[in-house]
């Protein structure tokens, strides 16, 4: 086999360290395509390197995507905690770009309430979620993105409750940029982040990935093609479509964007008060 | 409640079980009424066990998923005031996140059982065995048992129940395994029949439950004028825990033959040196003293199982003719007079007119393997101190400097 020069070699190395890989992932996880899709609009936005760029992430398989192999500053923290951590950091440091990359578990469950109340802050940053709609990390119990009736781990017999509809959380708790894509979308992905860090205030990216370990194997779901299938499957969103209410289900789950808004974003009104006081 | 009787041999159901599944099957016999948790590693396999009973219908127990640590102790503190009989599991982080709750679950007088898979907490992340989580929460008011092996993690979560729920304690209790140590390791464990526990455990009797047809308040604002007085009361309780806890042991007993005490000694009645620690590095121990044994020397050890409350006479009283204590702990006090261990024994000997020497060795930080030959340093080093007439308040043992 031919070596690879460094002119082939794949665009994503130059931002990432080569030390740490090969990755943690399970064989056909999702969040390999979740590096390359953010690592492809950091790319597009002109970035050489990730200098400029800060990472926070909490506890769980999708924490791991910046910690530790993104070749930047990465503040790898608490369960549920990233985005009360990159809040002190953009306040602290307003010039960076602060990026929160985690899982549904760490985000929504444990953290759900800091992901709600940066979007109605509307403070500068991009959060996104890799959602497996399981706990992957501990071996597969039931989180709040799972189906009802799906079987895992702690809901053997079916689980009872609904699952959020992340994208559409955030959007109602004010977000400026909301967009669901999936890892069988990964240019859709990668557009939508790439708006994500253009956006002046809280932007959201969800990306729902497989995770054939866990939630395959609990669920019945299928092996990594099986769920791609099903990810090429679902329904795209019509321009300007109202949200609405809804609660997702394997086959309704809608992709696309569902907020891309001005609004008051959290920095500078509390800069823009300082100058008031002053 | 019928008399406790010896519990024939047949009907001792012997399983290899590790740590986690040890407990889930003492809590599936205790007949829990609510259960709710959150996964962390190593304590999740507890409750995904315990799940699975609830679901093929082999407990009653309502299980609940919640979102996190926090709402989880809260979810028991609920279900604990309305007179159910509670259980929960965590670890590290987890237990760092139900803190705010602790103190109100031991203020609230609510017997939960909470089995922790003691693990080190972060920074860095690390989901190894230290004691740094439950020594936290040393002052929380809780309870707390340390145990050796996946039978005694079984006998004491049974014991825990009807040692929690007494009138003269009411409080909670956490029994604490080591980390992957205990917890993932497969041991044999005797298993006592369903109706010998339910026996023995009989139902839970709420002193002042939440209840619709007499309604009373918990928890609500008590300031500078009865605030202290609720403490009084708790401090007291948990002095009751010796006595209850050495009747209910007696009673265990009496059932099974078994019993391990506050603390367990081992060749302690003419040792110059005795090593005390707890949980499994108490095994560990005692094979190093059983092999300097054979080589002439007097060394004994102390295995403490009840951390919280601290049995300072008793333990005080088997060591004051040694000439020297060598601590062993997983757990750092960081800038501390001393660390968590070694600090309770100090104060314990203070009163004496002559004291043991005490040597302090923190080991086995973040999973760090403890090799009895970590022990054999200690008790060398113990030896040395003793010749000199002075020891160092502390030292690390197996770690790069």
């Amino acid at each position: 086999m031919d070596t690879l020069t460094s002119s082939e070699k794949h665009f994503a190395l130059q931002y990432l360290r080569e030390e740490a890989l090969p990755s943690p992932f399970c064989p056909g996880c999702g969040n390999g395509i979740t590096v390359n899709a953010f690592l492809k609009a950091v790319k597009d936005l002109g970035h050489e390197d990730l200098s400029g760029f800060a990472f926070v992430s909490g506890i769980g398989c999708g924490a791991w995507i910046p910690s530790p192999h993104f070749k930047g500053d990465t503040l790898h923290t608490t369960h549920g905690r990233a985005i009360a951590f990159a809040t002190g950091l953009k306040v602290a440091r307003p010039e960076l770009k602060v990026v929160v990359i985690s899982g549904d578990g760490d985000l929504a469950a444990i953290g759900g309430n800091h992901l709600i109340h940066a979007a109605r802050r509307n403070i500068d940053m991009t959060v996104i979620c890799s959602n497996n709609f399981i706990y992957g990390m501990t071996g597969g119990q039931v989180a709040p993105t799972t189906f009802t009736g799906d079987r895992t781990t702690t809901s053997p017999y079916g689980n009872p409750e609904r699952p959020f509809d992340l994208a559409r959380l955030v959007a109602a708790a004010g977000a400026s940029y909301v967009a669901r894509w999936t890892t069988a979308h990964p240019n859709q992905a990668s557009r939508a982040i790439k708006k994500a860090l253009q956006t002046k205030g809280f932007s959201f990216v969800e990306i729902l990935s497989q995770c054939p370990t866990a939630y395959g194997r609990r669920t019945k779901a299928g092996d990594a093609v099986d769920m791609i299938q099903w990810f090429k499957s679902l329904p795209i969103r019509k321009r300007d479509e109202e949200a609405g209410y809804c609660v997702p289900t394997k086959q309704a789950h809608d992709l696309g964007e569902f907020v891309d808004r001005e609004d008051t974003e959290f920095t500078e009104a509390l800069k823009a008060m300082v100058r008031k006081v002053e | 409640m019928t008399a406790v009787k010896k519990i024939p041999k047949d009907d001792v159901v012997i399983e290899g079980l590790t740590g986690d599944a040890a407990i889930a099957h003492a809590l599936k016999q205790c007949d829990v009424d609510v259960l709710a948790a959150y996964p962390i590693t190593p304590q999740t396999i507890i409750v995904e066990d315990f799940q699975k009973f609830a679901a093929d219908g082999e407990v009653k127990t309502k299980v609940i998923p919640v979102e996190s640590e926090h709402s989880a102790m809260s979810a028991c503190v609920g279900a604990s005031a309305a007179g159910a009989r509670v259980a929960t599991a965590t670890a590290s982080a987890g237990l760092a996140l139900m803190w705010e709750i602790l103190y109100c679950a031991a203020s609230m007088r609510m017997p939960i059982v909470l089995t922790i898979a003691n693990r080190a907490l972060s920074a860095p992340i690390n989901i190894h065995n230290d004691h740094s989580d439950s020594y936290g929460a040393r002052d929380s008011g809780f309870i707390q048992i340390y145990t050796q092996s996946c039978q005694e993690a079984y006998d004491t979560t049974i014991m825990a129940f009807k040692i929690a729920e007494d009138h003269d304690v009411l409080l909670p209790i956490m029994v604490c395994i080591d980390g992957f140590i205990l917890s993932h390791n497969v041991e044999r464990v005797e298993m006592l029949p369903d109706d010998a526990v339910a026996d023995f455990l009989g139902i839970r009797e709420p002193v002042q439950p939440l209840d619709p047809n007499n309604p009373i308040t918990m928890g609500p604002l008590a300031l500078t004028d009865y605030y202290f007085e609720f403490k009084e009361q708790q401090d007291r309780a948990i002095k009751n825990v010796p006595d209850i806890f050495k009747r209910v042991e007696a009673e265990f007993e009496k059932m099974t033959g078994r019993s391990y005490g506050m603390f367990e000694t081992h060749k302690t009645e003419d040792a110059d040196i005795i090593i005390l620690t707890h949980s499994t590095a108490g095994g560990t121990a005692k094979v190093v003293a059983d092999t300097l044994r054979e080589q002439g020397e007097k060394v004994g050890v102390v295995r403490l199982r009840m951390f919280r409350p601290f049995p300072s006479e008793e333990i005080a009283e088997v060591v004051k003719n040694a000439k020297a204590v060598a601590v062993f702990e997983k757990c750092l006090s960081f800038g501390g007079a001393g660390n968590p261990l070694a600090m309770e024994l100090r104060t314990a000997l203070y009163h004496l007119a002559e004291r043991p020497m005490v040597t302090d060795f923190v080991i086995g930080l973040g999973g760090r393997d403890v090799p009895p030959t970590t022990f054999v340093e200690g008790y060398e080093k113990t030896k040395e101190y003793l010749k000199k007439g002075e020891a160092p308040s502390y030292e690390t043992l197996g770690v790069r400097k």
